[in-house]
């Protein structure tokens, strides 16, 4: 298991229930590190509540949706390859939704 | 491994920029992110000392942001504007109140005033009512065409010179692929223009017409300004079109595609025979305000409501646009 803070916000949290934070035990083997890939596709199918479709495109985030892990962009950590460990914090921003 | 900022070498990098791909921390970020705003107005002649600057306001990422940001760099450079919020409710129950909330408290937190106009103090109908009239098939050409004379006629209430809008380089790049695939030379030539209606009595400038949105989403986290996302009740996630997800797949492959759409269209010519249809501009015969028709759209759609027979200001609307796609969905 492996212990995160999510945190959805900028519309996204319309997807999960009305909901912006998430404490949760995402279940992984060691030895290797749990990836946001496989974050994301745990969080589409144990948090998601509607519309799958508008929070991941193929094997990613919707295009116009930002990802930071511990506060930084995920663009600088390998993106889908970055890795998690026990605290972490990733944060999920939708900026396709109007004001 | 944490990535030291490209800029300071002090620092730990917090975000890529999508433009220019520098690796940056949040303090040059922030630099770099007011520094080409503040470029941007001073390069195009955005503001003139003593302008009061209506800055459209609707508690979302974009509007919240230019308001910080316009106000920040005002007492930075000492431009001398007079900045105030306008927000426009649209009257839809359930929907607005939040923003409406959002935009109250940035009035509050920037010490810039805050005028709100709704739809039903201007067209004697709100959104709701309307929506009770019609249904809910074609209430975004009445919001669309509602909201965006309301920015005018507020302006005017508080007496501004000046409106500027929060678009940014991404709903323009979007602008640009629509007038493109729907062959309307004329706005093509005009869309990407900073700013617009110089010669009408009321200017509208975009001062973030070179900002990228995942900047300004990451200016206002990192910043913790405060802003609400939602969507419309009448139209849940039908906001964003095919457009602007291609867009969003091409920053994915290549993130300078969307400044360059921007610089492509800015390097468009319209030829003469194009160019004259651009429309001078004129005012409604019946409110005043500045249409390319007679009589504007706004008062078209009017006139449908109020004699009960929505349709027809529909069809009328549909027909001066020459929009073939809005006539068949009736
Ligand atoms: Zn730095
Ligand atoms: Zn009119």
């Amino acid at each position: 298991m492996v212990k995160l803070n999510l945190h959805f916000s900028g519309g996204l949290e319309l997807l999960f229930g009305n909901q912006k934070e998430y404490s949760v035990d995402v279940p992984h083997e060691p030895p290797s590190e749990l990836k946001v890939g496989q974050l994301l596709v745990w969080t589409r199918d144990h948090l998601l509540t509607e519309r799958p479709e508008l929070f991941m495109k193929d094997k990613t985030v919707r295009p116009g949706i930002l990802v930071l892990v511990n506060d930084v962009d995920w663009e600088l950590s390998g993106t889908l390859d970055s890795e998690l460990v026990d605290g972490d914090n990733v944060v999920f921003i939708s900026t396709l939704h109007g004001g | 491994m944490p990535i030291t900022c490209s800029s300071c070498g002090v620092e730990k990098a917090a975000l890529r920029r999508p433009k220019t791909g520098d690796k940056l921390c949040k303090v040059c970020f922030f630099a770099a992110f007011e520094q080409e705003v503040h470029e941007a107005i001073l390069t195009n002649n955005l503001f003139t000392a003593g302008d009061r600057v209506a800055v459209g306001a609707s508690g979302g990422k974009d509007s919240t942001v230019l308001a910080y940001v316009l106000s920040l760099l005002n007492q930075r450079h000492s431009y001398g504007l007079d900045l105030v919020l306008l927000s426009v409710d649209e009257g839809i129950s359930g929907y607005r109140d939040d923003s409406l909330e959002t935009v109250k408290r940035n009035e509050q937190q920037y010490g810039i005033p805050l005028t709100i106009v709704s739809y039903q103090q201007l067209y004697g109908w709100s959104m709701d009512q309307i929506v009770k009239q019609i249904g809910t098939r074609n209430n975004c050409t009445f919001c669309g065409v509602f909201r965006r004379q309301a920015l005018d006629r507020g302006a005017f209430l508080v007496k501004a010179n000046k409106v500027a809008t929060g678009h940014n380089a991404d709903d323009i790049a979007e602008t640009v692929l629509l007038n493109l695939i729907r062959g309307d030379l004329p706005r093509l030539g005009r869309c990407a223009g900073i700013s617009t209606g110089e010669d009408g009595d009321l200017p509208r400038v975009k001062p973030f017409k070179y900002t990228y949105e995942k900047e300004i989403v990451m200016y206002a986290h990192f910043k913790k300004l405060d802003y609400f996302s939602t969507e419309c009740i009448y139209a849940p996630y039908a906001t964003r079109g095919f457009a602007r997800e291609f867009i969003k797949d091409l920053e994915t492959v290549r993130p300078s595609a969307i400044a360059d759409l921007v610089r492509a269209a800015e390097e468009f010519r319209i030829g003469p025979d194009n160019a004259e249809q651009l429309a001078q501009p004129k005012t409604c015969q019946r409110c005043g305000y500045l249409s390319s028709q007679d009589v504007c759209k706004a008062c078209l759609l009017l006139e449908g409501l109020n004699t009960g027979n929505p349709r027809l200001g529909f069809i009328m609307l549909a027909n001066i646009e020459g929009n073939v796609f809005k006539l068949l969905s009736l």
